[in-house]
């Protein structure tokens, strides 16, 4: 753009086309669409996009993702979990494979955001797919090799709907301060030594920080988890404005 | 660019997705009622909530929620549209108009061609004074014929049903008129300064 245009209208968001380079099975219900897009203009970690599906025929459709990927990585990721009803989601997580393409525009939000910038310490509570974007956060966290102070709460209905699964364990094996507990809502393997109900009020106290060490905090998830997740932390005297949420209902954002 | 790739294999699922009339470019009906919002939902007791009028600094008017409910009230029967591509069709609402407000507080005309309404939890969204006018914008207390629960926005919301529903600010307080537009919250985030879904006037430049 020229330098005298720059001045007055915004820069629309323009929609770009995504080549899909390799699809990640995560779990039964989600996978990963790892993508060449070329003039990407970056992102930071939290952030969404908006995806534009064409059929021959013309017809359109649009649902908004989180973006799965460190600002750092080579490629944009997108995971994406199979809404049965959904039009756009059991495209995505079921028939697309590398060669595919879609259109998508973005970064979109600019609060649900974390970088290292911030620093800390970075409190993270997901539930099922709510993970996808505190995982760019990690990722990030992890990429930029901070040891800023991490934890994660995770909770999954069964140890299979784990998204991210080796991913995690990888990263807290790195010893860089970053902690994850997880909960399995619905059943638990032998021998599981993690959570086996409901993330509560005593799981955020004891797998948390104290609310006098400010932690930023990120929650997404289904509305009632972040509901719970956050009233529970503003009883535990953490500060609202330290609170952000992202809430995937049945098909709010996705779908 | 020209003509978008086609993604292969993909096809519509259910089409005509709702009358075609009633449902703007690039969204799709929902039947549910998803929750967004950028924070925790603020729990505001009956006894401490108020709503009040503001021309810049100056208050005009303020309500109490005993004295809001006494107001005449208004029901709307509307279609609302999120920017993350949902929408609904046929929702019922009730509450007081923005009309109703300013005849209540004695003002003759608004003082002013812009607002920003306030709420709490910090929030904030700009609306010209005209889109809240002639019956088009009210503040909400009941969805559906029951009181207006708190993850929607109770106790009350604006209702701006023909904007992007981000423009319906839950949890509001204060309307506060202004000289000159200004962004809100999300519109200070790369939305749209505007929001007309028929438009499709999603973020900042479309």
């Amino acid at each position: 753009m020229p330098a005298t245009e720059a001045v007055a209208a915004p820069r629309r968001l323009e929609w770009l086309t995504a080549t899909v380079t390799d699809v990640i099975v995560e779990t039964p219900r989600v996978k990963s669409l790892v993508q060449d897009v070329p003039r990407w203009p970056g992102h930071r970690p939290g952030q969404h996009v908006d995806v534009r599906l064409t059929g021959e025929d013309g017809y359109q459709a649009q649902r908004s993702y989180s973006i799965a990927s460190a600002p750092e990585a080579a490629h944009l990721t997108l995971t994406v979990e199979r809404i049965e009803e959904g039009e756009v989601s059991p495209y995505l997580a079921g028939e697309v494979r590398p060669g595919d393409q879609f259109e998508l525009r973005g970064p979109i939000g600019g609060y649900f955001v974390w970088t290292v910038a911030a620093q800390g310490p970075l409190f993270l509570i997901a539930g099922g797919s709510g993970i996808v974007p505190l995982m760019a956060m990690l990722r990030h966290r992890a990429a930029a090799s901070v040891a800023v102070p991490a934890r994660l709460i995770y909770s999954s209905r069964t140890f299979g709907d784990i998204i991210y699964r080796d991913e995690l364990d990888r990263l807290m094996a790195r010893r860089d301060g970053l902690e994850i507990v997880h909960t399995l809502t619905r059943s638990q393997p032998a021998g599981w030594s993690g959570g086996m109900r409901r993330i509560d009020r005593e799981m955020v106290a004891s797998a948390g920080f104290p609310s006098s060490q400010r932690p930023r905090t990120f929650i997404c998830g289904p509305t009632q988890l972040v509901e719970y997740a956050a009233s529970t932390l503003q009883e535990l005297g953490h500060e609202a404005s330290l609170i952000k949420t992202e809430r995937f209902g049945p098909t709010g954002g996705v779908g | 660019m020209s003509e978008p790739p086609i993604s292969r294999g993909f096809r519509a699922r259910k089409r005509p997705d709702g009358p075609a009339n009633r449902v703007p470019p690039g969204q799709h009906l929902v039947n549910d009622f998803p929750v967004l919002s950028a924070g925790p939902t603020p729990h505001t007791s009956l006894e401490g909530w108020s709503f009040t009028l503001e021309d810049g600094p100056s208050p005009l008017a303020e309500w109490t929620w005993a004295q809001f409910a006494a107001l005449p009230q208004t029901t709307l029967k509307v279609d609302i549209h999120c920017v993350t591509t949902w929408s609904k069709l046929d929702t019922n609402w009730q509450g007081v108009t923005i009309d109703t407000l300013l005849e209540a507080a004695g003002l003759g005309e608004p003082p002013e061609l812009f607002t920003m309404i306030h709420c709490d939890g910090g929030y904030t969204t700009n609306v010209p004074v005209e889109d809240l006018l002639d019956g088009k914008a009210m503040v909400a207390t009941h969805f559906e014929g029951r009181p207006l629960a708190p993850e929607h926005g109770g106790p009350a919301r604006l209702l701006v049903p023909h904007l992007y529903f981000w423009k319906s600010a839950k949890w509001a307080r204060s309307l506060q008129f202004i000289a000159q537009d200004e962004p809100g919250f999300w519109e200070s985030l790369g939305y749209h300064i505007y929001g007309d879904p028929w438009r499709e006037q999603r973020y900042a430049g479309d």
